[in-house]
């Protein structure tokens, strides 16, 4: 039970999340938009913080919910998951005003920056003291988790999601360390960022995935197991060295682009496992379970996971390619189809499939709220493909204009923005279709039922 | 495939393949900690660097524009500035950046904005030496042009 208020907060962010990126769109048209109110940068924090922390309710909202059930007894301390929750959302609701309503350098002084330095990096952008509650909430968390798996059945889910979940902290740690060199600094900021989203967490995503596969399927546990360990091994041979195709160009060494190259050709392995893995457990299926729309959403994180993650991320993963998308648009298209598809995706899959439960329908929704789920799940879906199809547009534009003509034919960045601009009024379009979908999605917890006996 | 592999043999992969796997980044890890400081050139790592890169992110620039080519992309790169706004020359370009900074914002309908951020006369000069320091970083000759 403790699992709903996470899950519902984790949708509310999201809504906030989608609502930032729509006023990022249209600033990256007119860029008089709430200027100077809200500038760029700030919406730009918001926008992305916005998305850390709902995946992390979302995790933590999952795990919540499935690990009592793995380890068939009671989660530890229901009480402490309640105060993590108010304590985390309180100081992320406070940090998001922080940002909205002090202008950053402010910020950074009154909350101590000066004393212990982290902040103002892409993705780290949290005040020193909101990192130190993000570690204190994580480690109760995590404390919670253990507790009652180690005093209960153990199974193969929830010890890789608990590895995942130290995993987690373990990087987080590296947020701490800002030297002064700022080569240094980007190397080991890639151990939070990358190792975090292309390691720990996809762990996390394959034993989440893996539950809601066994509870929806019926499969064998000993099958979906096995699968399970394959699919994490790949994730972790392919993912670690794979920070590599970060280091070809911030001033590290040469042999990276050797190395970071080969192992991120190898990270759509993972990703493409995923599907064969919800395709083979679907077909084998025991049971017809009746919540349909978790199924699709399951089968939806497999395939778009894939896609976002490892095809638009192989686009650009070979040193000699990345040479000219590095920091295009090309970056922002691979960056929201793979968090879409393989993160906001898997929390969607764990909450049509919990919440239901949560409110007294074990078997899923009824069929009429199912079917404005679904239409849910295919506008965000098809305005997320049609976003990142912009995107993509918009970064091979950059390219041949900006980058690949020789230093005295390129156009200047701002002109190539300027001629950018209709891609730019697409993406915004398709930014409002999953806008949309979001909407359908919240209709759907209301759709009113005729009672019928089961 | 996956009928002919056991659970077992699954698992061995996965705490095999993983501990490979650390073991390959942490060596490699390590080696790059030993050669940033030739690359980046750290010798010449000023105090005025250091307070550059402070200014850098206590106003979160990097929330517009890329540095080496991260950040956001919402305006320019400025791992090259320094080449491309004052033609290699410190003098040029420290005339030209704090112009630039007094400007803002821009009065120029539509067009995308940069804040005013009452940056002091020594903290511009920081940030301009953070940003000549970092032009001069070894990173494999990234940006293709001068454009960034």
């Amino acid at each position: 039970m403790v699992a709903k208020p996470y899950f519902i907060f984790a949708l509310i962010l999201l809504a906030g999340e989608i609502l930032f990126g729509i006023s990022m769109g249209i600033q990256y048209l007119y860029g008089d938009f709430l200027f100077p109110a809200i500038p760029f940068n700030v919406l730009r924090m918001v926008h992305v913080n916005l998305l850390i922390v709902l995946l992390l309710f979302g995790f933590m909202g999952a795990t919540y919910y499935l690990i009592p059930e793995e380890s068939e007894r009671e989660l530890w301390s229901p009480l402490l998951a309640k105060i993590t929750f108010w304590v985390f959302a309180v100081a992320g609701v406070l940090t998001i005003l922080g940002y909205l309503f002090v202008p950053y350098a402010t910020l950074a002084q009154i909350t101590f920056n000066d004393l212990w330095p982290t902040m103002g990096r892409e993705f780290l952008e949290q005040p020193t003291i909101t990192k130190i509650g993000i570690v204190f909430v994580v480690l109760s968390y995590i404390l919670n988790v253990t507790m009652t798996v180690l005093k209960g059945r153990k199974t193969t889910i929830s010890i890789i999601l608990l590895t995942g979940l130290f995993g987690l902290a373990f990087f987080f740690l590296f947020a701490f360390y800002v030297p002064d060199n700022l080569v240094m600094d980007k190397f080991f900021w890639w151990f939070v960022v990358h190792l975090w989203v292309e390691a720990t967490w996809e762990l996390i995503l394959g034993a989440l995935l893996a539950f809601v596969l066994i509870k929806t399927t019926g499969v064998d546990r000993e099958h979906i197991d096995k699968w399970l360990y394959l699919i994490i091994a790949m994730t972790l041979i392919s993912g670690l060295a794979g920070t590599g195709h970060h280091f070809f160009y911030i001033g590290t060494p040469g042999y990276w682009l050797w190395i970071g190259s080969i192992a991120s050709a190898a990270e759509p392995i993972p990703f493409f496992l995923m599907i064969l893995f919800a395709w083979n457990m679907v077909k084998n299926r025991r049971i017809q379970h009746n919540n349909h729309a978790a199924l699709t959403w399951a089968k939806g994180t497999a395939v778009m996971g894939f896609l976002g993650a490892g095809v638009w991320g192989f686009l650009h993963t070979l040193a000699p390619v990345n040479y000219y998308t590095h920091g295009t648009q090309l970056t922002a298209a691979h960056g929201h189809l793979a968090f879409f598809g393989a993160y906001v995706m898997i929390c969607f899959t764990l909450i049509s499939y919990a919440m239901p439960i949560l409110r007294g329908r074990p078997h899923g929704n009824g069929p009429k709220a199912q079917k404005v789920e679904l239409i849910s799940f295919w506008l965000m879906v098809i305005g997320m493909i049609g976003l990142t199809l912009a995107l993509t547009v918009a970064g091979v534009m950059q390219i041949e204009m900006q980058r690949i003509p020789d230093s005295v034919n390129a156009l200047s960045f701002m002109d190539t923005q300027t001629r950018i601009a209709t891609v730019y009024t697409v993406r915004l379009l398709f930014g409002l279709m999953v806008l949309s979908g979001l909407l359908t999605y919240f209709y759907s917890f209301f759709v009113k039922e005729p009672k019928v006996s089961m | 495939m996956s009928e002919r592999i056991t659970k077992n043999m699954a698992r061995n992969i996965y705490f095999g393949g993983g501990l490979f796997a650390i073991l390959v980044f942490t060596g490699l890890t390590f080696d790059t900690v030993n050669q940033i400081p030739k690359l980046s050139h750290e010798n010449t790592m000023t105090k005025s660097v250091a307070l550059g890169k402070k200014v850098w992110e206590d106003n979160d620039c990097i929330g517009c524009h890329t540095l080496m080519g991260e950040g956001a992309y919402y305006a320019p790169e400025l791992g090259n500035a320094y080449k491309r706004l004052g033609a290699g020359d410190e003098k040029t370009f420290k005339e030209y950046l704090s112009g630039w900074m007094a400007a803002q914002p821009l009065d120029v309908p539509d067009r995308r904005k940069m804040p005013q951020f009452h940056l002091t006369p020594e903290q511009i000069d920081n940030l301009a030496d953070f940003l000549i320091w970092t032009s001069k970083v070894n990173n494999q000759e990234w940006p293709p042009n001068i454009q960034g």
